[in-house]
């Protein structure tokens, strides 16, 4: 049976995951950082197809629109001549590319011993959450937005999310894996102002520490 | 109905965004090419996040909150990072890494 | 087989649907850009005081824009051997693709919308944000000096403009309570309702949202990017044919969005500025059921359009009227005016909406209308009886009439 909804996964996802390599590859930089550009918005297109509207939105606002082109303007900032290239060695090039298929197994063996740990009823339940989830990502209905922002304005969103989420899997009686529904919360509402505020000033922060660095000065005479 | 797609071909390209940043960051000799590196990192962190929010309904709005504030803290790290580059480059007429080698013991 | 395709309907509805939306609407992006560019030309002609197209397609030269994309299609498409090539070639696709993605979430009618998201306006704005990449790699990627001042130029002026639009348009946002497009046009049934007759500060929104939104299409005088006078033609001096095309496309294209979300979130939408919806009134009043929705969202659908090609043609209008500025006076004009107006109009709806009794509002807003009404009043009938101060410039011609007070003869020496 044909399944769009996988098919559109497998499409964009293998097309991130080429420019992603191809970001790496690529020598010359601004090329780099335009396979880069191709990786973000692939991200933000897996975010909406997970029904994450407003998180792919943001990452559309800020990464291609803010981002990137803060990265490209530092290139031509810096850049002697017209188009920058940096050579990496072979060896260089032999060990990274070692070490980095190492971290990729050992990340995706993590995975899949992750992946082994709901089974039988818990499997169903989260399966039966996922299809929830996905009724109820309806561009329509989904409150994603409003919520996210009655999270982040001190507000606090909504009674289902009563329960603390589970920390850790536990063994039942049969010595099966299950995850728990954690404890119930003494608050009902919970919320992120704080993060919010402190991530606002960091931001503010930034922003000035950034100009100060950047500022016009008269040049040292470097080593060049 | 379709089953739709498992959680797990998530998590696996966001690790493996995650280990093209790693590499990035290793092989590029150029500044900038390391900050695109470490804008690959998050990006693939992000992935995961958002990908539990959807299969974990206890983690859905937090794994969203989280991803904004990965995404928030990225936009803010490259500004400093490229403020740093600007300045180093000022400094020493290149943005090569390798040159920045004063603090070598 | 037939099992089969309504397995395949029920599982992929959806797929199917979109893909048919996305047909619709390249195709209404086509005839938008070979309508307004058409349009352009005669709206320049008659400013300028002379004709534009004539005779192609017979009358009013009608078909000009399609002789014209005949000739750039059969143009060499040549690029400069100093450019990288792959960023050359790549450059226009992302631009246009910026500029379409946001017809995704724009509501042509009711319920006429590919995907009716959440946060719909949020989509447009970040979605055409991205434009700007596309518009520096052909700046960077062209080789040639023009080309990079232009692209540079161009970053800088519509990431700034980004700011004071999105802050102008969370001024009806917070009046409307939501970022859903059809929703927003949905609670401005009637003409009175209209958000930009809602208070003083949706209606300073509008003008300022408008002047940001022509800066951020990079329509004169806010032009900079392709200053002919001083960069040859700015980020695509270098293109030529079918790129060149795309180009153009996509600055059509994203004039057309951001007068859509104007027309939308001030303008009342598909309304007719009728006090009820056209698809119930069709569907519900008259019974016609599905047809009925059929026939109220032809109207919708056509209404719309004409609201947002009317926008367009404001911003051509303005393009041939004033001079451009200076790069330095852009700039200056958003970070030192239009982003302190934002944020007065922003603060200022929300204590309006909070603390101000209804009754006040409520009346207001009536006031608003019936002064906005009067004041398009008084300048019809100015432009139809004033007399131009140069002699025999007929700078209204066009609305001056015999017979009429303060008409003075079309040639007076």
């Amino acid at each position: 049976m044909f399944d769009a909804e996988m098919f559109m996964f497998w499409l964009i996802a293998s097309l991130t995951g080429l420019c992603a390599i191809a970001t790496v590859i690529t020598q010359n930089i601004v090329r780099s950082a335009t396979w880069l550009l191709f990786t973000l918005a692939g991200t933000s297109s897996i975010f909406f197809l997970l029904g994450a509207d407003f998180v792919g939105a943001i990452q559309l606002l800020i990464y291609v629109g803010g981002t990137m082109v803060l990265v490209v303007f530092g290139v031509m900032l810096t850049a002697q001549g017209p188009f920058v290239n940096m050579r990496t060695s072979g060896a260089e090039w032999a060990i990274s590319i070692v070490a980095g298929l190492m971290l990729l197994g050992v990340l995706c063996f993590g995975l899949t011993s992750f992946q082994k740990l709901p089974t039988g009823e818990a499997l169903a339940k989260a399966n039966e959450a996922h299809s929830k989830q996905r009724k109820a990502n309806d561009p329509k209905t989904s409150t994603h937005a409003s919520t996210i922002g009655q999270a982040l304005s001190g507000v606090g969103y909504g009674p289902i999310y009563k329960r603390m989420p589970p920390l850790l899997p536990t063994k039942d009686a049969k010595g099966n894996l299950v995850t728990l529904p954690g404890a119930p919360r003494e608050t009902e509402r919970i919320h992120y102002l704080l993060p919010f505020e402190i991530v606002s000033v960091h931001l503010l922060v930034v922003l000035i520490g950034a100009a100060y660095l950047a500022r016009a000065k008269r040049r040292r005479g470097g080593k060049a | 109905m379709s089953e739709g797609v498992a959680l797990y071909p998530y998590l696996v390209l966001g690790a493996l965004l995650f280990t093209c940043g790693v590499i990035c960051m290793a092989t590029k000799r150029n500044a900038i090419g390391v900050l695109i590196g470490v804008e690959l990192v998050l990006n693939g962190s992000n992935i995961n996040f958002v990908a539990f929010s959807q299969y974990n309904p206890d983690f859905q709005v937090e794994g969203m909150i989280f991803a904004l504030f990965v995404i928030v803290m990225a936009a803010g790290e490259a500004a400093v990072a490229l403020a740093i580059v600007l300045n180093f480059y000022n400094n020493h007429s290149t943005v090569d890494v390798d040159s920045a080698e004063e603090l070598k013991g | 087989m037939l099992k089969w395709l309504s397995e395949f309907w029920n599982s992929n509805a959806t797929y199917v649907l979109a893909i048919i939306a996305a047909n619709l609407l390249i195709g209404f992006m086509l005839v938008h850009a070979i309508f307004s560019v058409w349009l352009e030309r005669k709206v320049a002609g008659r400013i300028q005081d002379r004709l534009g197209p004539t005779r192609v397609g017979g009358k009013f030269g009608w078909l000009q824009t399609l002789a014209d994309g005949m000739k750039l299609l059969v143009k060499e498409d040549s690029i400069p051997a100093s450019a990288d090539q792959f960023l050359f070639r790549l450059g226009p696709y992302i631009v246009l693709l910026g500029s379409f993605l946001a017809f995704i979430a724009l509501p042509f009618g009711d319920g006429v919308i590919a995907r009716d998201m959440n946060i719909g306006l949020f989509f447009m704005l970040a979605i055409m944000s991205s434009e700007v990449f596309g518009i520096i790699l052909i700046g960077y990627g062209s080789g040639s000096k023009w080309s990079l001042f232009g692209g540079m130029r161009e970053a800088a002026q519509m990431i700034s403009y980004e700011i004071p639009m999105a802050l102008c348009v969370l001024v009806p946002v917070v009046v409307a309570g939501s970022m859903n497009l059809s929703e927003v046009a949905k609670q401005q049934s009637g003409i009175w309702n209209w958000y930009i007759f809602h208070d003083p500060f949706t209606f300073c929104a509008f003008w300022t949202y408008f002047t940001c939104a022509m800066a951020s299409c990079k329509r004169a005088p806010f032009d900079l990017a392709e200053a002919e006078s001083e960069l040859v033609a700015g980020f695509h001096t270098e293109y030529s044919g079918f790129r060149w095309l795309v180009i153009f496309m996509a600055e059509y294209g994203s004039m057309f969005a951001v007068s859509g979300i104007a027309v939308i979130m001030f303008l009342g939408g598909w309304s007719l500025g009728l006090p009820f919806e056209l698809t119930d009134f069709f569907g519900t009043t008259l019974h016609l059921g599905f047809f009925g929705v059929v026939i109220g969202n032809i109207i919708n659908v056509s209404v719309f359009i004409v609201k947002g090609w009317f926008l367009v043609f404001v911003m051509m209008w303005v393009r041939w009227t004033l001079p451009r500025l200076r790069i330095d006076q852009v700039m200056m004009m958003c970070l030192k005016y239009l982003i302190p107006i934002g944020c007065v109009l922003l603060a200022g709806v929300s204590v309006w909406v909070l603390f101000v009794p209804i009754i006040l509002q409520q009346i207001v807003g009536w006031l608003l209308f019936i002064l906005s009404l009067a004041g398009l009043g008084y300048m019809g009938f100015q432009l139809r009886t004033w007399s131009s101060a140069l002699p025999g410039a007929g700078m209204p011609g066009m609305w001056r009439m015999e017979g009429l007070p303060g008409y003075q003869g079309a040639t007076k020496n």
